[in-house]
């Protein structure tokens, strides 16, 4: 098995090297870190900007493009919130606790460094689970019937929306609601229009960039507009030399590091534990095992590393069920999902074994795309830093016009721009009432799926709803959804004293530069 | 209980989960449900809606049994009513002055009127910003993305 796993590996390195790929690879990781770097501007938002760019390409360039993006924007979040202890992005929300203070104390440029190190370390150990890991669920997946599918969906987006921030009751109504979107549009069966209101341009369906930018793009910049105080950057003056820990600082930050990957890579097991929890476990868990708990918070560099590898570590797990069960885990894995779909690639058990190329070349892409992470950053902090004093008066117009361009470009269709305007209009009221409207996104584009599938495991049964039960893997997910929603009303009764330390989770919810949730 | 009842959140939050789950299910009965067996188009819709029915329901119950918060104001504490409407204008009026006038006057629109919306800003600085994003963007998708969108047009 560790043979095949190495000529795989072998192949996608030779699909990343090919000059084309790896063009794109770079040119993702490059922009993604630009515009993660920008105040305000979290992965979800730039990955969703960044979409219509990637449909001329390819879909192995495309899709090298958008991961590379994706990781390059969670890097430039980090600068951020050590830099400017901003967290653009909640899993950063912890790096901000130790990250700004050493920052003022001068140690900013160390804190990057041990971030680079941290997150390639909990990278590399994510992307070599997802080597191992992915081929084997995909002989497992490969035996699932429409039933098991469907439970196990089912289960995605359960997790998917209760473990996430805010009301679980209400991230399942937000999923819910993805579902229904998803439903706009003909009937795949039938091809009778369904909730389209008689709009001939709405029989093709809602479409993902449209729903993305309105939701992550649009309701953002109308939380944001005039909430964002003036940028404080009396600490930023970083310089590549600046970057390199001492050695003590390096010493302490290994086993952080080690701990953070591998609490990193459980919780990428747990379906619906993203990166976020990932994060505040691990440096929890860091706070505990200290010798000196006490100092956490004063500018600890444990305090950083932990967080950063689990995070990434985390990250790289999460591509796992993605990739090689079509189940996404977050609205970031989602989204990569959705652009596979406009490629033409169908998700699920049957990716790595059709498109190779893109299941090993991502793999590979990883590796390589961290590596120009780390050889980016090092020269480039000093341009990084000067980014972060674009005033948010002149980023958001300009983001607008890439969203407007951006939806336009994908059917060039104007009647696209004007669903954009609306979802957005929605999703701002939606944010008003507490709503995260992430789980939107889960369900959009796990709606269609779900709803052909359920309705063959009906039809398999001759009409037997207990199919679901009747079968034993599909049993089995069926029970960890029960399981799941008894633990949450469980722990929601209870009202915890202990729910992860005293880290205050919900104070994301009051910080108006927290762009978007896990 | 009744009188705090309309100033919370969950109230609202709730009701618009249930008013849109009950519309969504009467629509459903309109397409056809058919049998479990053989589904029709309408059958998935219908079992969503009941099922957002209920957790509207739900949410709107957990604001009968929850005590006032501090914060239960629906809109955030600063009204930036001229920000959100130039932040909705700004994209607006890219669709209307880009149908009929071409990409160039979409996009110095779009990006003029939003930039208005923050509270510092001048005429003549958010014009200099549109200016600033006009022309590259133009050049940019127009001649490097080769975007079929006339950068010019007088179609009425």
């Amino acid at each position: 098995m560790i043979g095949q796993a190495f000529t795989d590996l072998w192949y996608g390195f030779g699909v990343a090297f090919e000059p084309h790929n790896l063009m794109w690879c770079f040119v993702g990781v490059l922009v993604g870190n630009m515009v993660g770097v920008l105040p305000g501007m979290g992965p979800l938002a730039t990955i969703s900007i960044l979409l219509p760019l990637t449909f001329g390409i390819k879909p192995v360039g495309a899709i090298l493009m958008l991961a590379g993006v994706f990781y390059g924007a969670q890097y430039g979040g980090a600068i951020c919130s050590i830099l400017l202890n901003l967290p653009c992005h909640p899993p950063h929300a912890v790096t901000c606790l130790d990250g700004f203070p050493l920052t003022k104390q001068g140690r900013g440029g160390a804190a990057l460094g041990i971030t680079v190190i941290s997150s390639f370390v909990g990278a590399s150990w994510g992307i070599t689970e997802m080597i191992f890991l992915s081929p084997i669920l995909v002989t497992v997946a490969l035996k699932f019937g429409p039933a098991e599918i469907c439970s196990l969906m089912l289960l995605g987006l359960l997790a998917g929306s209760t473990l996430a921030r805010g009301s679980p009751l209400k991230g399942v109504a937000m999923t819910v609601c993805g579902l229904l979107l998803g439903i706009v549009g003909s009937d795949i069966e039938t091809g009778t229009p369904r909730f389209t209101f008689g709009i001939p341009n709405l029989f093709d369906g809602v479409e993902i960039v449209a729903l993305a930018l309105g939701l992550f793009g649009i309701a953002e910049f109308m939380k944001s507009v005039n909430q964002l105080s003036e940028v404080d950057t009396k600490y930023t003056n970083v310089k590549f030399k600046d970057l390199r820990p001492t050695r003590d600082e390096l010493r302490r930050s290994w086993p952080a590091m080690i701990r953070g990957t591998l609490i990193g890579s459980l919780c990428a097991l747990i379906p619906g534990t993203g990166p976020t929890i990932a994060s505040f476990i691990s440096y929890a868990t860091e706070k505990k095992i200290s010798k000196t708990p006490e100092k956490f918070g004063t500018g600890m560099i444990e305090g950083v590393a932990c967080p950063e590898a689990s995070t990434h570590s985390s990250v790289q797990g999460d591509f796992i069920p993605t990739m090689s069960l079509g189940i996404p885990g977050d609205a970031v894995m989602a989204l990569i999902l959705g652009a596979l779909m406009i490629q033409g690639i169908v998700p699920g058990p049957q990716l790595i074994s059709e498109h190779p190329d893109i299941f090993w070349g991502l793999v590979a892409s990883f590796w390589i795309g961290n590596i120009m992470l780390v050889v980016l950053n090092v020269p480039m902090i000093g341009i990084w830093v000067k980014l972060l004093t674009i005033p948010y008066k002149y980023l958001y117009p300009s983001a607008l016009f890439f969203v407007c361009i951006g939806v336009y470009s994908t059917n060039n269709d104007m009647f696209q721009v004007g669903e954009t305007v609306v979802i957005g209009l929605v999703g701002y009221l939606l944010l008003l009432l507490d709503f995260h409207p992430a789980p939107i996104l889960l369900g959009f584009v796990l709606g269609p799926r779900f709803e052909e599938n359920f309705r063959r495991a009906m039809l398999i049964s001759r009409g037997d709803a207990l199919v679901f039960i009747k079968h034993p893997i599909s049993a089995v997910f069926v029970g960890l959804c029960v399981v799941l929603i008894v633990g949450q009303i469980y722990v929601r009764l209870r009202k915890p004293k202990a729910l992860v330390d005293a880290i205050p989770l919900t104070s994301l919810d009051h910080n108006p530069r927290t762009a978007e949730e896990a | 209980m009744f009188d705090t009842l309309f100033r919370k959140r969950d109230f609202y939050a709730g009701g618009l989960m249930t008013l849109l789950g009950a519309g969504v299910t009467l629509n459903s009965t309109t397409y056809n449900t058919g049998t479990l067996m053989h589904m029709g188009p309408g059958m998935f819709p219908f079992i969503l809606g009941i099922v957002l029915t209920f957790i509207g329901v739900m949410i709107f119950g957990t604001a009968l049994v929850t005590p006032l918060g501090d914060d239960e104001e629906i809109l955030p504490k600063n009204k930036e009513w001229l920000g959100w409407f130039c932040i909705l204008a700004g994209p607006v009026c890219f669709i209307i002055l880009g149908h009929y006038f071409g990409m160039a006057a979409g996009t110095f629109s779009c990006v003029f009127v939003s930039a208005l919306g923050d509270r510092t800003a001048t005429l003549k600085g958010s014009a200099l910003l549109a200016l600033c994003i006009t022309i590259p963007g133009c050049l940019l998708f127009s001649y490097v993305l080769q975007l079929p969108f006339p950068l010019f047009r007088w179609g009425f």
